[in-house]
């Protein structure tokens, strides 16, 4: 069974969400880590770009394959986590501590449309079998 | 009463379509199933089959062969043999490599066999025992349609196409590999398998023993009655030789300039621009193998595309059908791609215009970046060789 901290927000598409003020934080699951497999390659949005709810806005490559990451929210990039170019394995070792980029909220009421922890458990586990 | 009846008839149709809708939908099984799945095996598809993709991280998988011993399950892959009076003089004609070079019991030889439009069939590995019986082990996804065209093909001849049945096979790879399979056999295997030259075979009774593999390492393949494959691998477990899953034995395979069938060659490209031109023996020109005369036409003609390495030289992972581009123009494309853990880097094979050379570039998500075109292998002995084109 795959970690799903409590205090996180999530995407059926297997984002994870920190959220402090007006500023959103965004990762991949442990769950996606673990379907993905070792990652190889991350590629990150460039600083400043503003993207919709739901765009792609980066690419994790594992061994298997080169998946979207999705932006959770509407708003515009902020800050990404370079030092993942150098060490994309840590996703694998600590994906809610390896974040991908940082936004800036545009429109709060997305929030309220996300999965709480209950929830993506479920979907996560729908998506084992 | 009547609704006790209803409910057990509902319960047994239930339970009837149950088992055949799973029937229906799981692959087939090998004999180490469930001892992949207590590992912790990610399961996957493979041809029909239920096969372990990794049991945990599969970079480290790949460098556990590389550095020290790791088993894999290839019980999908199909035994077939040959035996009786016209298996040498059918085989001959078969493939396109030539079994005469066999001529010592326990020899292999690497072979396609062809369809007679030169394309290919299959690749496989051919064992001399003796005269009266030749050993192929074919790939897992093509078992129906080999065993349909090679009992085609044998009807003019005196033969018998025998599967073995209830046997499983396992590959026991890297450098480490052949001491611990020695340490888990008793003697005369053991002083039997220590002596084996590279690319032979022997058998023990029912065990059969070739020192092959598909990794580049050292190793040995041994094909085993089913009921007695549980304990070797735990046995070899017992000696440190870790459980290795088809994602790993992909990059482990890639890394070794060796080719898979269905990505970098199939029924639309010969030998000649697969790089296995070397595996078609041409000599004797009276040896009229199938495929022979389309191969020597396609040959008088000069083939347009080969099978290169690629390395990537920026960002990014080389992945199968990516576009190659060479000097601006459509070059061809990647057949299979992936990370080399062993590199630190993504290669790839590509067949490409047979006029490349230096570098190229790889279009990846809409962006063209370069990599630099390589002789096969990428990885000899645990070590990169980089042989510049």
């Amino acid at each position: 069974m795959s970690n799903v901290p409590a205090e996180l927000k999530y995407t059926k598409s297997h984002e994870w969400v920190s959220v402090d003020g007006d500023i959103a934080t965004v990762g991949i699951t442990d769950h996606a880590q673990d379907l993905l497999g070792d990652m190889v390659f991350i590629e990150l949005p460039e600083v400043s770009t503003s993207f919709e709810k739901g765009d792609d806005c980066a690419v994790v490559e594992s061994v298997k394959a080169a998946s979207d990451v999705y932006s959770p929210l509407s708003g515009e990039v902020l800050e990404v986590n370079d030092t993942l170019a150098e060490t994309p394995e840590a996703v694998n070792s600590d994906p809610y501590g390896s974040w991908l980029f940082k936004l800036k909220i545009s429109d709060a009421s997305q929030l309220d449309e996300m999965l709480d922890a209950a929830s993506y458990s479920g979907v996560a586990a729908d998506d084992s079998h | 009463m009547l609704i006790f009846k209803a409910f057990f008839a509902t319960l047994f149709y239930w339970l009837l379509f149950k088992s055949i809708s799973e029937f229906k939908f799981m692959g087939q099984q090998t004999p180490l199933y469930e001892k992949h799945v207590v590992m912790g095996a990610k399961m996957v598809d493979f041809g029909g089959w239920d096969m372990p993709l990794r049991y945990g991280s599969q970079i480290e998988e790949h460098h556990q062969v590389r550095n020290d011993a790791g088993m894999f399950d290839v019980s999908h892959m199909s035994v077939v043999d040959f035996t009786g009076a016209d298996t040498r003089a059918f085989l001959r004609r078969l493939f396109a490599n030539n079994v005469d070079r066999l001529t010592t019991s326990g020899k292999a030889l690497y072979t396609c066999m062809l369809k007679p439009d030169g394309t290919i069939l299959d690749d496989l590995i051919v064992y001399y025992m003796d005269e009266n019986w030749f050993r192929v082990v074919f790939n897992a996804s093509t078992h129906d349609k080999d065993l349909a065209w090679v009992k085609e093909q044998a009807q003019p001849f005196n033969l018998e196409i025998i599967e073995p049945p209830n046997v499983a096979m396992i590959a026991v790879q890297g450098p480490t590999a052949r001491a611990k399979v020695g340490a888990v056999f008793d003697e005369p295997i053991r002083s039997g398998i220590a002596d084996l030259a590279p690319f032979t075979a022997a058998h023990f009774g029912d065990l059969f023993i070739s020192r092959t593999g598909y990794t580049g390492e050292d190793g040995f393949e041994i094909i085993l009655p089913a009921n007695q494959v549980n304990d070797i691998w735990r046995s070899l477990y017992g000696e440190g030789v870790q459980p290795i899953g088809l994602g790993a034995r992909d990059s482990l395979r890639l890394e070794a300039g060796m080719n898979l069938y269905g990505s970098d060659m199939d029924e639309t490209t010969s030998p000649l621009e697969s790089g296995l031109g070397w595996t078609v023996a041409w000599e004797p020109q009276e040896r009229d193998f199938i495929g022979r005369t389309a191969l020597e036409r396609i040959r008088s003609e000069g083939v347009t595309h080969k099978l290169v390495g690629l390395i990537l030289e920026g960002k990014g992972v080389l992945r199968n059908h990516q576009k190659v581009i060479v000097k601006g123009q459509d070059g061809g494309e990647i057949t299979s791609g992936g990370f080399s853990p062993t590199l630190g880097k993504s290669i790839a094979f590509a067949r490409v215009t047979k006029e490349i050379s230096g570098t190229c570039k790889v279009e990846i998500r809409g962006q063209q970046i370069v990599a630099t075109v390589v002789k096969l292998p990428f990885v000899r002995n645990g070590k990169s060789v980089q042989l510049k084109i």
